[in-house]
């Protein structure tokens, strides 16, 4: 039997107590009613969220029930803030690369390229540096492979090439700029566009792209230039960019205004 | 005589019938997510012997195309979810509830004793406590099933900043399967859990209402006396 000092024993709860059946129909009763109003007030709580008006595009961002974007965000600062952004995704031997990594969307991209295209950057309201791919040819590249991931699920190791986003703002001098809390980027026809938190923008595998498993990027990979960002999800390796921009403000960005989370961090 | 036999405290009834629905959410939302992309099936000898999920299923239960839903109500439930796991677990633990649940060394070979009489194939049933040794492995499996779902869950939520989960998981496509996995998992726990609430009867099921079974003087005397064996060993 217990050896429990009185007291102590006492204060144990007791796993067999006389049949009172008052007793019973009491706690019977408590813990019904308990129960029925719990799951009432749960399936009225649910059916609330579960048809809560979408939000409005009044921030970058649309298409989510409003409860539930405001705990997106938090989610996004929590990891965005917990975890240093000197991690690297990993990166795998370039034999490991796909030969010919999947394409997936066109968005921005449909009609064919101009001949004239420059990456317009725009360092103030008055002034915008034009940029050929020569000129970003000349920078110092960087290469590797990386899993791929989209948001859909799937991943894919490949291979991209190009110039460091943060070497770039170093050689055109946007140091200023880095120091506003947005990237924004879209397509020369403002039919795509991302916004990227600068830390991300700034972390050392994020690249303006040219290169392809080595080679020059195709058309349906966003030839002359696109983003390669590891430490997000596809949806934000926007394709052929025509202008990028610094902002306080979160800049439009396409899928989060379809529901997705705006971070989308990986 | 009768007697009122406690049988589950208040805390443990709360955390079960709080994990009902969010659990029900998680893999609501999950295949949504999973919709999005959705190679898994069951293979033999290169024949597909059943597809995760058939056209048939995502039409009846509107899965399509809805992949940012999914994972809004995915990635806000998971607080929840897990949080409710956790203060589950420590409370087993502070409690000493733990003791009814863990399985015993002997839980192993009784709970093949136990699946022989579920079955009808064996006339009586290994000595038991609160929960016999079948029910003792299956309730702290599906709680290793958790916490395998909420680690491949971050691993595949965070793979650059948890690179050394993902690690752990076997990669991240690895991860990924896992977690569906898991899910199926707890569907297959769940038919079971059904099935055997039903043949256990309204007094076993009400008890994890109320937390107590009425009972006569012999059933009440053995669960006292094997508690308090249980209490000294």
């Amino acid at each position: 039997m217990n050896e429990l000092p009185e007291d102590k024993a006492a204060r144990q709860p007791k796993d067999v107590e006389p049949y009172d059946r008052k007793k019973v129909n009491r706690r019977t009763f408590i813990s019904s009613l308990t129960f029925l109003a719990g799951g009432t007030l749960a399936y009225f709580g649910w059916n609330k969220l579960y048809l809560s008006p979408k939000e409005t595009t009044a921030d970058a961002t649309a298409g989510a029930h409003a409860p539930l974007r405001k705990v997106l965000d938090a989610n996004g600062n929590v990891f965005e803030n917990a975890v240093s952004p000197d991690h690297l995704a990993r990166t795998y031997p370039k034999a490991m690369a796909a030969k010919q990594p999947r394409v997936n969307g066109d968005i921005g991209i449909q009609k064919e390229l101009e001949d004239n295209w420059r990456l317009n950057v725009v360092k103030s309201n008055n002034e915008t540096l034009q940029i050929t791919i020569d000129d970003l040819r000349k920078l110092p590249k960087t290469e590797f492979a990386f899993e791929f991931k989209c948001v859909e699920g799937w991943s894919q190791i490949s291979h991209w090439g190009g110039v460091k986003f943060s070497d770039f703002v170093k050689h055109y001098q946007l140091n200023e700029q880095a120091k506003l809390a947005y990237v924004g980027m879209h397509t020369p026809d403002e039919k795509y566009y991302v916004g990227i938190d600068t830390p991300s923008a700034m972390h050392p595998q994020t690249l303006l792209c040219y290169e392809v498993s080595g080679q020059p990027l195709s058309a349906k990979h966003g030839a002359p230039l696109r983003l390669i960002i590891p430490t997000k999800y596809g949806i934000k390796n926007l394709k052929r960019i025509g202008t990028i921009f610094f902002s306080n403000d979160r800049p439009r960005d396409y899928w989060a205004e379809l529901g997705y989370d705006y971070f989308s961090g990986l | 005589m009768k007697h009122i036999v406690n049988k589950h405290p208040l805390a443990i009834r709360w955390f079960h019938w709080l994990n009902f629905p969010l659990l029900a959410i998680m893999i609501w939302s999950g295949l949504l997510i999973y919709w999005a992309y959705d190679p898994y099936a069951i293979k033999l000898f290169g024949h597909t012997v059943f597809k995760f999920f058939p056209e048939w299923f995502y039409q009846k239960y509107h899965i399509k195309r809805r992949l940012a839903e999914g994972m809004a109500f995915h990635f806000v439930f998971m607080w929840l979810f897990a949080v409710n796991g956790l203060l589950y677990v420590l409370y087993t633990l502070f409690s000493g509830e733990w003791r009814y649940l863990l399985p015993k060394k002997s839980s192993w070979r009784e709970a093949w004793l136990v699946l022989l009489h579920d079955l009808h194939l064996r006339k009586t049933a290994p000595p038991q406590n609160k929960y016999n040794a079948a029910q003792r492995i299956a309730y702290s499996a599906v709680i290793v099933m958790g916490l395998g779902s909420l680690l491949t869950g971050l691993a595949i939520y965070k793979p650059v900043q948890l690179y050394w989960l993902v690690f752990v998981c076997g990669g991240y496509k690895t991860a990924r399967v896992i977690h569906f996995a898991l899910t199926i998992g707890y569907c297959l726990f769940f038919v079971i859990h059904i099935i055997q609430v039903i043949l256990a009867g309204w007094q076993n099921f009400i008890s994890m209402i109320r937390g107590f079974e009425v009972a006569d003087t012999d059933t009440a005397k053995i669960i006292v006396k094997r508690t308090d064996d249980e209490r000294t060993t």
